[in-house]
């Protein structure tokens, strides 16, 4: 298959996490997400633990992919920065290393360029772990999902 | 694209309605969400336009349990069915492990049935992906309507590879969870053989 299971261990969601915490604080935004580009959320900070993150991400995923869609019309190779302004609270999501969504939720506690400022920085690092996934998926662990048993998944249908 | 999280010790899929337009997928995962216990289930988002017609795709978050100390989470997708919204449909099928084909039934759709199937196929080859080597499953849906073509006839017609199908009704739910947990056990066997 062309596109390979994305497997996170924890030491990289260990370390994207820590990037999520240091931006979020470092910007002074309520939230921070870390998605990928298919909606599957990876790291959460700040007041995440509030918000239906499950939604948020594939909406966020939804609404980057349509941005997507739109750049590639206009033979724009990808547009990286998203800007949503609300009354109350902002949203800015870019595209890091392409295959992940950093979404920043902020309110009037700091401004859009400190989060933008900040961003930036932890794009950066975010990056550097992206292509500690990328190296190890192409040494592939052992497959804990070998052993699957038909009773196993027939199990999860027992209710 | 199945994502597993060895920190957080879960598996998620996504499976994907795809049909003609009001063949029936917003209504499978309507009632899905309607019978699912609230512990298992996340919110379901439909992005519709105002007259209720899928404008860019409906969300349904489930968790399945738990394989081998993972927990099991699948996130289903429909995608607008109407001719005219392609470009979002080759959106949604980006990262998809399995696909669902839902046939409307009636035999007035059945010239939508076999261009949203050669659609999908289309699609899908864009992405990379090969229909035939996806974990894939067909509904026949609305078999309550006097219109209704015979099963063999829609089987011969749409389902030419001869993957698992199913007759349903997906307002009153007949057939709609047998759909999905063939689906879901494709999908969690095509794991068995990792990346």
């Amino acid at each position: 298959m062309l596109t390979p299971q994305l497997v996170m261990y924890e030491d990289e969601v260990r370390q994207m996490q820590a990037v999520a915490d240091r931006l979020q604080h470092d910007s002074r935004s309520q939230a921070v997400l870390v998605v990928d580009k298919n909606g599957q959320l990876i790291a959460a900070s700040g007041s995440a633990h509030e918000l239906d993150t499950t939604s948020l991400s594939s909406l966020v995923a939804g609404n980057v992919a349509a941005t997507g869609g739109i750049a590639k019309l206009i033979e724009e190779e990808e547009f990286t920065g998203q800007f949503h302004e609300g009354k109350g609270i902002s949203v800015h999501m870019s595209i890091v290393g392409r295959k992940m969504i950093l979404v920043v939720l902020f309110d009037k506690n700091t401004t859009h360029g400190l989060v933008r400022l900040r961003v930036k920085k932890a794009s950066t690092e975010l990056e550097t772990i992206l292509d500690e996934v990328a190296k190890k998926a192409q040494h592939p662990q052992v497959n804990v999902f070998a052993e699957i048993t038909d009773a196993d998944i027939d199990n999860l249908f027992n209710d | 694209m199945s994502f597993i999280n060895y920190s957080s010790r879960e598996i998620n899929c996504k499976l994907v309605y795809y049909g003609p337009g009001l063949c029936g997928k917003t209504t499978n995962l309507q009632y899905i969400y309607s019978k699912t216990k609230a512990d298992a289930k996340g919110k379901m988002i439909s992005l519709a336009t105002e007259t209720e017609r899928t404008l860019f795709f409906d969300f349904l978050p489930l968790s399945l349990g738990d394989i081998r100390g993972f927990r099991t989470r699948f996130h289903l997708y429909t995608v607008p069915g109407q001719v005219f919204y392609d470009a979002s449909r080759k959106l949604i099928l980006k990262g998809v492990d399995g696909v669902c084909f839902v046939a409307d039934s009636q035999m007035e759709r059945m010239e939508a049935n076999i261009e949203s199937l050669e659609n999908l196929r289309d699609n899908l080859t864009e992405q990379g992906y090969e229909l035939d080597k996806l974990p894939y499953v067909i509904q026949y849906n609305k078999r309550d309507l006097p219109s209704a073509v015979p099963i063999e006839e829609l089987s011969e017609m749409l389902n030419t590879t001869r993957v698992p199908e199913f007759e349903a009704v997906a307002t009153t739910g007949i057939g709609v969870f047998d759909t999905l947990k063939a689906l879901a056990k494709q999908v969690l066997t095509e794991l068995r053989k990792g990346s």
